[in-house]
């Protein structure tokens, strides 16, 4: 069985300038005094491992640790300054739920919208456009513009397209605490029936408890570097100790 | 190459949906709809003739026609370059949450763009045959000149979106140039004068003056003029070729500056 997902010394740098230089005036001025310069930031630094089918990462770390940005740059969001990611197979991304959504269309234009954005083609959406409106509990709002809709009924919008497919790998950021509570205990079972069918898994989450109830491997990210990675029981006692 | 195919074909859809997008929420709330985009035209006509035609004294019949095919021509140029000038920043939520095909923000808008004025092109064949010019099998030709000008939009929108994302200055410093642009297309005067003055370069070296000109011709029914039609190919085909290939060099940077 070869690796669903293969991250190799994979780094990401952003520039943070510390004024942010976007006029050619500025531009032209800076560059001839000489003044341009770039902090740099590597949010990631020589991160790599593998994945197999089937296996649930959890990845733990404080704020501003580089969680999102693996994520993202496995997404394919991101193109990592260096290194490279190899994915097989569908991947589900729910980083940021309805990424794509159009506040003046209506839930139903949406629903084809947001599929197209995930790559989904027409007769797909169409043949499981009722079933992603009724997990979504939405019927009698289908019709209305987006922009009337709460929050909540957004998100479980989004979750419901997302999910939609069946992939082989799925990407969790914080999803699951999605809508209310019933909505949350539903999403959260929908997840699980993918997990029995042996969907690799990358999940984020600041709940170590919810870490260590979904996922089976792990790693602490720190400041961009990868501190740790192994079986979740001894990942879970090092952060422990580090949160501590 | 082969993974760059299949991948425009499983976002095909997506790009479908997105030009939809475009013509659906540009006219959504108002009360006339698309209809708006044969009116605008239309009215723009009634006042550019007026007042170059009656103020200024041409009295040519076609006149009109004149006026309506270059401002329908030049119109679109400017929207669809403007659009794509903006379609990276206005996207930058997307951008930076999910994995699209990164060309598929500026062809979007230009295509959705493209749409609106062959619609209006409906308003320039009603104007004409009121005006007296008729269909021939010239008017067949149209067809070159009109996919010039998309080949030409993509490309000049294709730069103006890779230099948008770094200049932000490019939108005001673009709208000056397109001023310039329109006034060397000779859309509402005739070209005669100027070329006889021998200024009649500032007309020759913009592409756009060129396209319109084979347009006109095929729509009065004449021959195009093959030097022109020529040097609107090849420009056409620099800027896509040079567009296409900034827009990929730099595509992977545009995150770090949205």
């Amino acid at each position: 069985m070869g690796n669903i997902i293969k991250v190799d010394n994979v780094s990401m740098k952003f520039n943070l300038s510390q004024e942010k230089v976007d006029s050619i005036k500025e531009y032209v001025i800076k560059f001839l005094k000489r003044e341009i310069q770039y902090n740099e930031f590597w949010a990631l630094k020589n991160i790599s491992f593998n994945m197999q089918k089937g296996e649930r990462l959890g990845i733990l770390g404080l704020n501003g640790a580089g969680k999102s940005t693996l994520l993202k740059v496995i997404a394919g969001v991101f193109k990592p300054t260096e290194g490279k990611v190899e994915r097989h197979g569908v991947l589900a991304p729910m980083l940021e739920l309805g990424a794509g959504f159009d506040m003046q269309y209506t839930g139903a234009e949406n629903i084809y919208l947001y599929g197209s954005v995930l790559g989904y083609s027409k007769a797909f959406i169409e043949e499981r456009f009722d079933e992603i409106v009724a997990f979504s509990e939405l019927k009698e709002f289908i019709d209305v513009p987006l922009k009337n809709y709460s929050s909540g009924m957004r998100a479980r919008l989004g979750f419901s397209i997302a999910t939609i497919v069946e992939p082989d790998i799925l990407i969790l950021d914080e999803v699951l605490s999605v809508g209310d509570a019933k909505f949350r205990k539903k999403s959260e079972k929908k997840v699980m029936d993918m997990f029995d069918k042996g969907v690799t898994v990358l999940f984020v989450s600041h709940s170590l408890e919810q870490v260590e109830r979904l996922c089976n491997k792990a790693m602490i990210l720190e400041h961009g570097k990868m501190l740790e990675y192994g079986d979740i029981s001894k990942v879970a006692e090092t952060y422990r100790k580090i949160i501590e | 190459m082969k993974e760059r195919i299949r991948n425009f074909f499983r976002y095909r859809y997506l790009l479908w949906e997105l030009v939809k997008k475009g013509i659906k929420l540009k006219y959504r709330r108002s009360y006339l709809g698309i209809l708006w985009s044969l009116l605008e035209p239309l009215l723009t006509m009634v006042v550019l003739t007026f007042i170059f035609g009656t103020l200024l004294g041409h009295n040519e019949k076609t006149f009109a026609v004149y006026v309506l095919s270059g401002r329908l021509l030049y119109s679109f140029f400017s929207m669809a370059t403007n659009s794509a000038l903006r379609s990276v920043r206005g996207n930058a939520a997307m951008i930076k949450k999910v994995y699209v095909p990164k060309y598929l923000y500026p062809l979007s808008g230009i295509l959705f763009n493209y749409v609106i004025f062959l619609l209006s092109l409906i308003i320039l064949a009603v104007v004409s045959l009121v005006q007296g010019v008729y269909p021939t099998w010239r008017t067949l030709e149209m067809v070159i000149p009109l996919i010039l000008l998309l080949l030409f939009s993509f490309g000049v929108g294709m730069i103006l979106a890779t230099v948008g994302v770094f200049f932000r200055d490019m939108e005001y410093l673009w709208n000056v140039a397109l001023m310039l642009v329109m006034y060397t297309c000779a859309i509402f005067y005739y070209p005669d004068g100027l070329m006889k003055s021998g200024k009649g370069w500032v007309l020759k070296i913009n592409p756009l003056y060129s396209i319109i000109s084979c347009f006109r011709d095929t729509l009065f029914g004449d021959p195009m003029n093959m030097k022109m039609l020529l040097y609107a190919g090849v420009s056409s085909l620099v800027v896509v070729v040079f567009g296409v290939w900034i827009f990929y060099k730099k595509q992977d940077e545009f995150i770090l500056h949205i």
